[in-house]
């Protein structure tokens, strides 16, 4: 049974930006978007071992710092080289002006 | 220790275990600490300075090469080749790097068709040279793993000075080029080209290749060398630019290190030199920082550059201060050249590297 988690306040992250969210050994990447809406994914690049917290969120992408390797982050598809395997994504919802993630 | 052992450049050999075994490979590296805030505004992406760019370059590589033409035959058009030249050989690498990276314009599809372009003037085939400069990035200056060490030790200087004319390149690339159309790809080459993309590099090849046979052909039906001397050959006589602030960017400095302050160089240059090398001259900010666009690293540069060693003051400044440093590099392959902190910098963990610091001069 996936659980949900309390991964940050809602004004933790800037509109059209990202933050890192550490759980259970593992690294999230944490998105709000443009449209004041939350996605989260794999907090890694699939290319290389980078925090995509520390890339650039545009529109709906995010680039890696390292390569500049690009994903959708609401879908978590790869975009072209450098990276070719898609991120994966986990279930969003806002409560109590909390950000809470569903993690398997 | 590096130095008691022989490096060995291949990116499949000794090195290359050694690297991965002592976790140089693929390491964590040394960052200035900047604010979130201040970085992401230096991140964002405008098409306005590129699109600028582009069209100056664009319309001088046209104006020149009009001139050249009208002037064939008599030696008023040997300045119109040289601005051409420079502008085919040496200026096409900073738009492909920039581009490789996407950080030149906002706009990908922008991007992508300024790097394609580029590629084909640089006689670089497009794929393998994302992929070479990606392990670049990942690994820069790290033995056995970087595709892209120029000046490998010790030190060949009669081919560094050969680069110069761009003979040694062209006779790497046209043949690369012609190999890779033909199906084959190196160990180098499928060790950091991805299986699921090694098919585009072969594809991409054949079009490079298309275009110069096309080329050729269009030399022979008009019974002339100009389409020649303005497609393919610029490669030669115009490349001397690239190689020159190109070189800078390394020589000389420590290898098989995870700090771009000791193995990377920047070095102030004139406002023609950058516009040609798109502020690539900030080279030790755009390592640490590569998603920070090119018309942004000055400003990087100024908000990091107390943790950085000051710059070289010039290009002339530059040669001179590694001149010594290579010709000691003949006998003894482990010098480098060490660059002094200011006081207000972190200082280098010595602990965090492999290499020597004994072997380097201050």
């Amino acid at each position: 049974m996936a659980d949900w988690v309390e991964a940050c306040a809602v004004d933790d992250v800037e509109e059209e930006d990202v933050i890192r969210f550490d759980h259970g050994g593992r690294t999230f990447a944490i998105y709000r978007s443009p449209d004041d809406e939350f996605f989260a994914t794999d907090g890694f690049c699939t290319h290389e071992k980078a925090h995509l917290a520390d890339g650039l969120v545009m529109d709906d992408i995010i680039e890696c710092p390292k390569h500049n390797g690009r994903f959708n982050y609401k879908t978590g598809q790869a975009k072209g080289a450098p990276v070719c395997v898609n991120l994966a994504t986990y279930p969003v919802k806002v409560e109590a002006g909390k950000v809470m993630i569903q993690i398997a | 220790m590096a130095g008691t052992v022989k490096r060995d450049y291949s990116l499949v050999g000794e090195s290359t275990r050694r690297a991965i075994e002592t976790g140089l490979a693929s390491a964590e590296w040394y960052h200035t600490d900047v604010p979130r805030k201040a970085i992401k505004e230096l991140m964002q992406r405008s098409d306005g300075p590129a699109i600028r760019d582009t069209i100056i370059w664009i319309v001088a590589i046209l104006g020149s090469a009009a001139g050249a033409i009208y002037f064939w035959g008599t030696w008023w058009c040997v300045p119109f080749f040289f601005v051409y030249g420079v502008l085919y050989g040496s200026s096409s690498d900073s738009r492909w790097h920039e581009c490789g990276h996407g950080t030149a314009f906002r706009t990908r599809w922008m991007n992508d068709v300024v790097y394609q372009i580029a590629s084909f003037m640089l006689m670089r085939n497009p794929v393998t040279w994302r992929w070479s400069h990606a392990r670049h990035h990942t690994d820069t200056i790290i033995v056995g793993r970087d595709a892209e060490i120029a000046v490998m030790r010790p030190p060949d200087l009669l081919r560094a000075a050969l680069a110069f004319t761009g003979i040694l390149d062209f006779r790497y690339s046209l043949p690369a080029l012609v190999r890779q159309a033909l199906g084959k790809l190196t160990p180098d080459e499928k060790s950091y080209v991805p299986e699921m993309e090694q098919h585009k590099a072969v594809i991409a090849a054949r079009w490079h290749i298309a275009i110069y046979i096309a080329t050729i052909a269009l030399a022979l039906y008009m019974q002339s060398w100009v389409p020649v001397v303005l497609i393919g050959v610029p490669r030669l006589y115009g490349t001397w630019h690239m190689v020159m602030t190109g070189l800078l960017q390394h020589i000389g400095l420590a290898d098989n290190v995870v700090d771009h302050r000791l193995n990377t160089r920047t070095v102030y240059m004139n406002p023609i030199s950058r516009f040609i090398y798109w502020n690539m001259n900030y080279h030790v900010e755009h390592h640490m920082f590569p998603m920070v666009p090119y018309h942004a690293l000055p400003k990087l540069h100024e908000l990091i550059k107390h943790d950085l060693p000051e710059p070289n003051p010039s290009i002339w400044h530059a040669y001179r201060e590694v001149w010594p440093v290579l010709l000691r590099q003949l006998k003894y392959e482990d010098h480098f050249l060490k660059r002094e902190l200011p006081p207000t910098a972190r200082p280098y963990r010595g602990e965090f590297h492999e290499v020597n610091m004994s072997a380097a001069a201050e």
